[in-house]
């Protein structure tokens, strides 16, 4: 085979696509069609609590119809890094809504599933080992913080995948995926050198956000061969330049140009972008720098509190400008009436530092206007309730230096205004831990499914 | 001239949820070589620009290729922890706007590494 052609409909399943793009993407006679389901980008909720955070109608809409095209064509779809975190509760998630998808149309297709959680024993044994790393800048991974973790995932490289593949399924739901490896691991099956599939999956998984318009709620098709790739965007309204596709290698990655993942480093250093069509670009020279050992990343997440807010707005001038007066005055009431303890509160300030808190720069207050969102944070949602209760009757009627509006000093913007977060959770565990085999902490299991 | 006249693309973004990365990206291989030879564009720069000790700022790279530089810091509060402010890090970027780039009038090549 000398041409590989792989199909991403979205780059995140449930956030939509015009169903026109997906058949542009079908009569290119794709040989895979793959999407990315999950990221850590939305923060640590989706793993801590195993809840998804895309809605079940958008999962089913945008899977159907890749399920109906990956059958008609009899080609593999990939799904990875299922229901959001990649959690055994997001996976089973998905594979209800596909359950679902295959029993309406009638087909009984073979599906693997790849498993990606965590046992604590397994890994609280490599710990022991020494065979786990911090992964950028986070402390040293504690045996207390894998007993305090709710979830913890291993992210997949592309054996996992690769296996699926090679067992004969035509569907795989996998768990935690490093983003790549879904098209990647079909590529490299298929004998393509991996620095460009590392490449052009790295570009794939986000959908259309490597064009102009950029979106992640767009399609792209990739063409793949032994000695570069092309990309091109299937919505007409969208183009690929030399200049988007340059700057997607970037997004959201620490180093520009060397990407790392389980099976080693994604090399760009002689990477070149030309455009060859009006809406293509073709990439050259991704190289691939195998690691020698295999090291697996970790994520978890454990749950740290509760948290109840309230929304208030200030356009009191005298008000805004005794801001730092009002903040430190509440924070004294809420420690003379609750005592030190297990709690604490952040006075998020929108039109003073509400946006880049210690990053910002600016002192000065220049807007006529203020948004306070209050943050209490406390053991249970009863005392975050209880703490945001007081601190907004007690802002409210609060007599700053020189307050001319005695009837209150806050346009609270709901009615209830103290409103009940739920739980907290904080990523706790991003590291890396040697495996032996790429398989290790993964489960895979065939399943005839509809 | 400013950085936020000069450049295509200011933006910043996570990269994993305990750092934060910023790109720039210029319309043209010209400018981006006028503003990488320009010197002002270095480490210490962004971690003044953001009130950092140096070491927290873990990359700073200049891809000709993507005519881009990119620069990474630690997060001040690692992404939806108690105390973020933008889970996505997608608003941390404005500082970069201002910086002033003292362009040479031309005959830059002098300059060329």
């Amino acid at each position: 085979m000398d041409e590989l052609r792989l199909l991403s409909p979205q780059g995140m399943l449930g956030y939509g696509y015009p169903r026109e793009s997906l058949e542009e993407g079908l009569s290119r006679s794709p040989h895979m069609i793959g999407v990315d389901s999950g990221s850590t980008d939305a923060g640590p909720y989706r793993l801590g609590s195993g809840k998804p955070t895309v809605p079940g109608d958008a999962v089913r809409r945008d899977l159907s119809l890749m399920v109906e095209g990956a059958l008609e064509l009899d080609i593999p779809l990939l799904v990875g890094s299922a229901g959001g975190g990649g959690a055994r509760e997001h996976v089973e998630w998905v594979l209800d809504i596909l359950g679902e998808i295959l029993g309406r149309l009638g087909r009984r297709v073979p599906v693997a599933v790849i498993w990606s959680d965590v046992e604590k024993r397994w890994l609280l044994e490599k710990l022991s080992r020494g065979e786990v790393e911090s992964l950028g800048p986070v402390e040293p991974l504690t045996s207390r913080d894998v007993e305090e973790a709710a979830r913890i995932v291993a992210v997949m490289g592309v054996a996992p995948y690769i296996e699926a593949l090679e067992s004969g399924a035509r569907i795989v739901i996998a768990g935690r995926s490093n983003d790549p490896a879904i098209f990647a691991s079909f590529a490299i099956w298929k004998g393509f050198p991996p620095g460009l599939a590392f490449h052009l999956g790295k570009i794939l998984e986000c959908g259309a956000m490597a064009s102009v318009p950029g979106s992640a709620s767009d399609s792209m098709l990739g063409i793949l061969r032994e000695d570069r790739f092309f990309v091109e965007p299937m919505n007409p309204a969208r183009r690929c330049t030399e200049v988007s596709v340059a700057a997607h290698t970037l997004y959201e990655k620490s180093h520009p140009l060397l990407i790392p993942g389980p099976e080693g480093v994604l090399n760009l250093e002689n990477v070149s972008f030309r455009q060859v069509t009006p809406r293509g670009v073709e990439v050259r020279g991704s190289a691939f720098d195998p690691a020698s050992e295999c090291w697996i990343k970790l994520e978890g997440a454990r749950h740290q509190a509760y948290r109840s807010i309230f929304i208030g707005g200030v356009r009191d001038p005298i008000m805004i400008s005794r801001v730092e007066e009002w903040e430190e005055a509440t924070r004294k009431a809420l420690r003379e009436y609750f005592g030190p303890g297990d709690w604490q509160v952040l006075f998020h300030v929108y039109g003073r530092d509400g946006v880049m808190g210690p990053l910002e720069p600016v002192e000065a207050i220049t807007s006529h206007e203020l948004g306070l969102v209050f943050e209490a944070v406390a053991p249970s949602q009863e005392k975050a309730q209880a703490l945001c209760s007081f601190a907004r009757s007690f802002l409210m009627h609060y007599h700053y230096e020189g307050r001319k509006a005695t009837a209150g000093n806050l346009a609270l913007l709901y009615s209830p205004s103290d409103i009940p977060m739920g739980p907290v959770y904080s990523f706790n565990v991003h590291h890396l831990v040697r495996v032996d085999d790429p398989l290790e902490p993964f489960r895979i299991e065939l399943r005839e499914m509809g | 001239m400013k950085l936020g006249d000069l450049a295509q693309i200011v933006r910043s973004k996570n990269a994993g949820p305990f750092e934060l990365t910023f790109d720039l990206i210029f319309p043209d291989p010209e400018t981006f070589r006028r503003v990488r030879n320009s010197g002002v564009i270095t480490k210490e720069l962004v971690a003044r620009l953001y009130g950092l000790p140096s070491e927290h700022v873990l990359h700073l790279v200049f891809v000709p290729a993507a005519r881009a530089i990119k620069a990474t810091i630690v997060r001040p509060v690692p992404s939806g922890s108690v105390g973020d402010t933008d889970v996505y890090g997608a608003q941390q970027h404005a500082p970069w706007l201002d910086v002033e780039v003292p362009l040479p009038e031309s005959q830059d090549e002098e300059v060329e590494e």
